[in-house]
C-alpha cells in the first residue's frame, strides 16, 4: 500500500522535473546577454581590491607570503595617499588549496564585494579555474607567480615570469657551462610537464641531451627511486621542477647518495628563499636556481623592500621572487589606474602598454600585447646563509614570449 | 568483525529503524512525505530563487549536486553499512563525460579542445573521446558509467565478503588511482587542471545568469527525484532487505538471500546518483578536476552524510548542504581561520550528536515521550539498546 502512494510520490517530483524544464526557458548562445560584466564599486572614498590566495591546505605555506607582501604594497600605497585619492580597502578571500574554490571566491569578490582588482592564484589550475571567471565578469586578475607558459588572457595581468623569462635563461646558463646532458626531475602536473615539454624541444635543437624525466605525486616524499635513476644515468646537470615538500625529500636523498652541487649541479625554478629554510641549507649548499629576484638583488629599491617587509613580518622572514612579483603587481595596477585616471577595467588594461616601474627586481615594463612584464632573468646559487647569491643575469629585461613564438626550436609547441 | 568499532558505536542506527516500525502516528507516512516534499520544493523552487543573488543561487546549485551524493551515500552507508569512501570517482566520471561533451561542443565539429592543443600537441581527438561527441552517448554515460564501474568492482568484492574498513581502503584506493591516472595523462585529461572553461550546455550560454538559474532548477528538480527514488527504494522490500543486510548479513544468509547481490545493488545506484550529481555539477561550476575527485573530497562527502545522519533520508541531504554552506560562510567571514572553527563544528556534532543532526529530530520526540530522554545528555549514548544490539553483529 505503501508503495502505491510512493509512486504518486514519485510522479509529482516527475511532474516537478517536467516543471523546471519548462521553466528553463534560458536565452540561447545567440541572443542578447541579460547582464554585461559587473563594474567595480568605486562610490564612495574607498576602493576594495580582492586578495585570493590559499590560507589553508597545501598550498598556503607559499600562498600566505604572498598576501603579506599584497597587504604590505596596499598599506604603503594607501600612507601615500591610495589611488586616484581613495584608499585601498583589501578583501581577502581563502582559495583553501581547492580550484573550485577559487572560482567561487572569484565570483564573490567580483559580483559581492565589487572589487578593483584581484591579486593571488599560485598553481596554474588555480589560474585556469578562475580565468572564465574574470572573462565572464570582464574584471582584472594580477597573477603574481611565475608560470608555464601559453596563456594570454585579456583580464589577467601575468607579474610573475613566463617560460622566456626563467626556463629558457636557465637552459642558456648550463649550455654556456659546458653542460651536455640534463636529467628532468618534477611533480605531476601541469607546470613541470609543459615546463619539460619546453626543455626537451630546447635540448633537441641546442645539442644537449635529456637523460630521463621522472614525475612524483605532489606532496610525495618518496624519491629512493627517483635519485637513484639520476644517479646511474650519469647526467651532467639536473632540472628540478619540484613544488613544495617534495624537494625536502628529493634533497636529502641526493645528498645521502653522495650527489652534490659539484658533481651533479641542480637547477631548481620552484625553490626561493622561503624554501631553502625549509628544506635546509646542507642539503642545498652551491645549488642552482632560475628566478627574477633574490632577497639580496641590488639596488634601492630592493633595500626599501627588504626593510620594509621585515619591519612588518620580523627580521627572519626573508623575501622571495613570487611575494616581490605580488608587490610588484599592486604598484603596477596603481600606476595603470594613474594613467587611465579611472578604475574601468577596458580603460585600464588601454593604459597598461609601456608602464614602467622601477621594482626590486629591477625596472620592469608592462608588454601591452601579451600583458606579462619585461623582466631579468637572474641564476643564483644557494649561499651557506640561506641566501642565494645570483651568478649572472641577462643584463637586461628579457621581453615576454609567452607562446615562445620568437624560437625556431619551440614552434611545434603551440 | 573489524568494523564493529566503527559500526558499532554508530547509534545512527537509532533512526534506521524498520519503515513502518512508527506508523500510526498523528501525521505519519505518506501524508508527511507528500507535505515534506511539497515543502522541499516550494524552498527549492520559490524561497531560494527569490531571496538569494546570482551568486549565491549558483552556490546552492554546488551544495544540492553535493547532496546528491549524499543521498547515494545514505543508501550504501546507511541503510547498507558499506562506508564508500571513494564516491569521488563516480562523481568524476559522470563530471569528466559531461565536461568532455560540452568542451568538444564549445570547440566545434572536428575541432580539438582548447589544453589539447597547448599540452597535447595531437592532431586529432583521442579514441575514447570521440563517443562523447554524442550527447546521445556522453548523457546516458554519465550515470551508467559509473553504475558500470561499480558493477565491476562491486561483483569482484562483495562476492568474496570484503566489508567493513577493508571495503572503504579498498574505495579509497580506487579513487587515488583514478587522479593519478588523470593526472598522467595531460594531453588528453588536462591534467591537474581538469576540464575548465567550459562554456556552452547544449547550446545555452553558460555565462548568462538566466541559464545559470536554469540549471539551477534543473538540479533541485533532480535532487527531488533522486529523494523520491530514495525514498521508494527504502520503503520498498528490497530497502527492509538493505537494512537486514547491514546488521546481520550471515542471518540474512541463512535465510536464503544473497547478501551480495543486494549490497551490489545499492552500491550501484549510489555510484549512479553520484555519477548524475557530478555530471549536473560540471554547468554549475564550469570545472571538473582531479581535485574533485580524489581521496580528500571522498571522504568531505562522507562527512557531510555523517555530520547529518547517514540512516534516515533527508539526513545526508541537510548535513551535506550544511558543511557546504558552512564552508562558504565561515571561510568567508574568518578567511585565517575558518578550518578550526570548522573542524571545531565537526567534533561537537561527532561528539554530542553521534546520529548526526537528524538525531535531534529523534532526541527531541524521545523527550517528548520518554521523561528520561529529557536528560539525554547525561547518557553515554543515546541509543535503543535493543535496536544497538544488532547494530554490532553488522560488521
Amino acid at each position: 500500500m505503501s508503495q502505491f502512494r510512493g509512486r504518486r510520490i514519485l510522479a509529482g517530483a516527475m511532474t516537478l522535473i517536467a516543471a523546471a524544464a519548462l521553466t528553463g526557458c534560458g536565452s540561447k548562445t545567440s541572443d542578447e546577454k541579460s547582464t554585461a560584466g559587473v563594474s567595480a564599486d568605486v562610490s564612495g572614498d574607498s576602493v576594495k581590491v580582492g586578495l585570493l590566495n590559499s590560507l589553508s591546505g597545501t598550498m598556503a605555506i607559499s600562498e600566505v607570503t604572498v598576501r603579506d607582501s599584497i597587504m604590505l604594497a596596499v598599506e604603503e600605497i594607501n600612507a601615500a595617499g591610495g589611488v586616484l585619492g581613495k584608499k585601498i580597502v583589501p578583501v581577502g578571500e581563502d582559495g583553501a588549496s581547492d580550484w573550485p574554490t577559487f572560482a567561487e571566491k572569484a565570483e564573490k569578490l567580483i559580483s559581492q564585494d565589487r572589487v578593483a582588482a584581484v591579486f593571488g592564484c599560485w598553481t596554474s589550475a588555480s589560474r585556469k579555474a578562475v580565468k572564465p571567471v574574470f572573462e565572464k565578469n570582464k574584471a582584472l586578475l594580477f597573477y603574481p607567480v611565475q608560470y608555464e607558459g601559453l596563456e594570454q588572457s585579456p583580464y589577467i595581468f601575468y607579474t610573475g615570469a613566463t617560460t622566456n623569462q626563467q626556463i629558457v635563461p636557465g637552459l642558456d646558463y648550463l649550455k654556456a657551462q659546458g653542460k651536455k646532458s640534463v636529467y628532468l626531475v618534477g611533480s605531476d602536473y601541469v607546470f613541470p610537464r609543459t615546463a619539460n615539454k619546453i626543455i626537451k624541444a630546447y635540448a633537441a635543437a641546442n645539442g644537449m641531451t635529456v637523460l630521463g624525466e621522472d614525475y612524483a605525486p605532489l606532496g610525495s616524499t618518496e624519491f629512493g627511486t627517483i635519485v637513484n635513476k639520476v644517479r646511474s644515468a650519469k647526467a651532467d646537470a639536473v632540472f628540478n621542477t619540484l613544488n613544495g615538500d617534495s624537494n625536502v625529500a628529493f634533497f636529502k636523498e641526493y645528498t645521502s647518495a653522495g650527489l652534490t652541487a659539484a658533481s651533479m649541479p641542480v637547477v631548481s625554478v620552484s625553490i626561493a628563499e622561503e624554501e631553502v629554510k625549509g628544506i635546509g641549507t646542507q642539503y642545498l649548499k652551491d645549488q642552482l636556481t632560475a628566478w627574477n629576484y633574490y632577497q639580496t638583488t641590488p639596488g634601492a629599491a630592493n633595500q626599501k623592500f627588504v626593510a620594509a617587509y621585515k619591519a612588518k613580518y620580523g627580521a627572519d622572514k626573508p623575501t622571495s621572487d613570487p611575494m616581490e612579483a605580488a608587490y610588484v603587481a599592486v604598484y603596477l595596477w596603481k600606476a595603470m589606474v594613474d594613467k587611465a585616471g579611472t578604475f574601468e577595467v577596458e580603460k585600464v588594461r588601454a593604459a597598461s602598454g609601456g608602464i614602467t616601474y622601477d621594482a626590486p627586481e629591477g625596472l620592469v615594463t608592462v608588454d601591452g600585447p601579451t600583458q606579462h612584464i619585461a623582466k631579468t632573468a637572474r641564476i643564483g646559487k644557494v649561499g651557506a646563509d640561506g641566501l642565494i647569491a645570483e651568478v649572472w643575469n641577462s643584463g637586461k629585461p628579457i621581453t615576454p614570449d609567452p607562446y615562445l613564438k620568437s624560437y625556431p626550436w619551440a614552434s611545434g609547441l603551440s | 568483525m573489524t568494523a564493529a568499532p566503527l559500526v558499532g558505536t554508530d547509534p545512527a542506527a537509532v533512526t534506521g529503524s524498520p519503515p513502518g516500525g512508527r506508523r500510526g502516528r498523528r501525521f505519519d507516512g505518506p501524508a508527511r512525505t507528500a507535505a515534506g516534499f511539497a515543502l522541499g520544493a516550494a524552498l527549492l523552487f520559490a524561497v531560494a530563487p527569490l531571496t538569494l543573488s546570482d551568486f549565491r543561487l549558483s552556490l546552492l546549485a554546488k551544495y544540492l549536486c553535493v547532496a546528491m551524493v549524499a543521498v547515494g551515500i545514505g543508501i550504501a552507508w546507511g541503510r547498507g553499512g558499506m562506508l564508500t569512501l571513494g564516491q569521488g570517482v563516480f562523481f568524476g566520471l559522470g563530471g569528466y563525460a559531461m565536461a568532455m561533451h560540452l568542451k568538444l561542443a564549445d570547440a566545434g565539429p572536428g575541432e580539438l579542445p582548447d589544453f589539447m592543443q597547448l599540452y597535447g600537441q595531437l592532431d586529432e581527438l583521442p579514441l575514447w573521446w570521440r563517443p562523447f561527441a554524442s550527447p546521445w552517448i556522453a548523457l546516458p554515460a554519465t550515470v551508467l558509467l559509473p553504475m558500470a564501474v561499480a558493477f565491476g568492482l562491486g561483483s569482484l568484492v562483495f562476492r568474496r565478503r570484503v566489508r567493513g574498513a577493508y571495503f572503504a581502503i579498498l574505495s579509497q584506493a580506487l579513487a587515488a588511482a583514478m587522479v593519478i591516472l588523470l593526472v598522467g595523462q595531460q594531453g588528453t585529461t588536462g591534467g591537474t587542471n581538469g576540464l575548465t572553461d567550459i562554456q556552452g550546455f547544449f547550446g545555452y550560454d553558460l555565462d548568462d545568469p538566466v541559464n545559470q538559474r536554469m540549471v539551477y532548477f534543473i538540479i533541485a528538480a533532480s535532487l527531488l527525484a533522486l529523494l523520491a527514488l530514495a525514498r521508494q527504494l527504502i520503503r520498498s522490500r528490497y530497502g527492509e532487505l538493505l537494512v537486514a543486510v547491514r546488521d546481520g548479513e550471515e542471518r540474512v544468509r541463512f535465510l536464503g538471500y544473497d547478501p551480495a547481490g543486494v549490497k551490489l545493488v545499492g552500491y550501484v545506484i549510489a555510484a549512479g546518483m553520484a555519477g548524475l550529481a557530478g555530471a549536473l555539477f560540471v554547468p554549475a561550476v564550469g570545472i571538473i578536476s582531479p581535485a574533485l575527485i580524489g581521496i580528500v573530497p571522498s571522504i568531505e562527502f562522507v562527512i557531510g552524510v555523517a555530520v547529518g545522519g547517514r540512516a534516515t533520508l533527508l539526513g545526508p541531504v541537510l548535513g551535506a548542504v550544511a558543511v557546504a554552506w558552512a564552508r562558504t560562510a565561515l571561510s568567508e567571514r574568518f578567511p585565517g581561520t575558518w578550518t578550526y572553527l570548522q573542524g571545531l563544528l565537526f567534533v561537537l556534532v561527532v561528539a554530542f550528536l553521534p546520529g548526526g543532526l537528524a538525531s535531534l529530530w529523534v532526541l527531541a520526540r524521545q523527550r517528548r515521550s520518554d521523561p528520561a530522554g529529557a536528560r539525554w545528555w547525561r547518557r553515554a549514548r543515546p541509543v535503543d539498546r535493543a535496536e544497538n544490539r544488532t547494530e554490532v553483529s553488522a560488521a
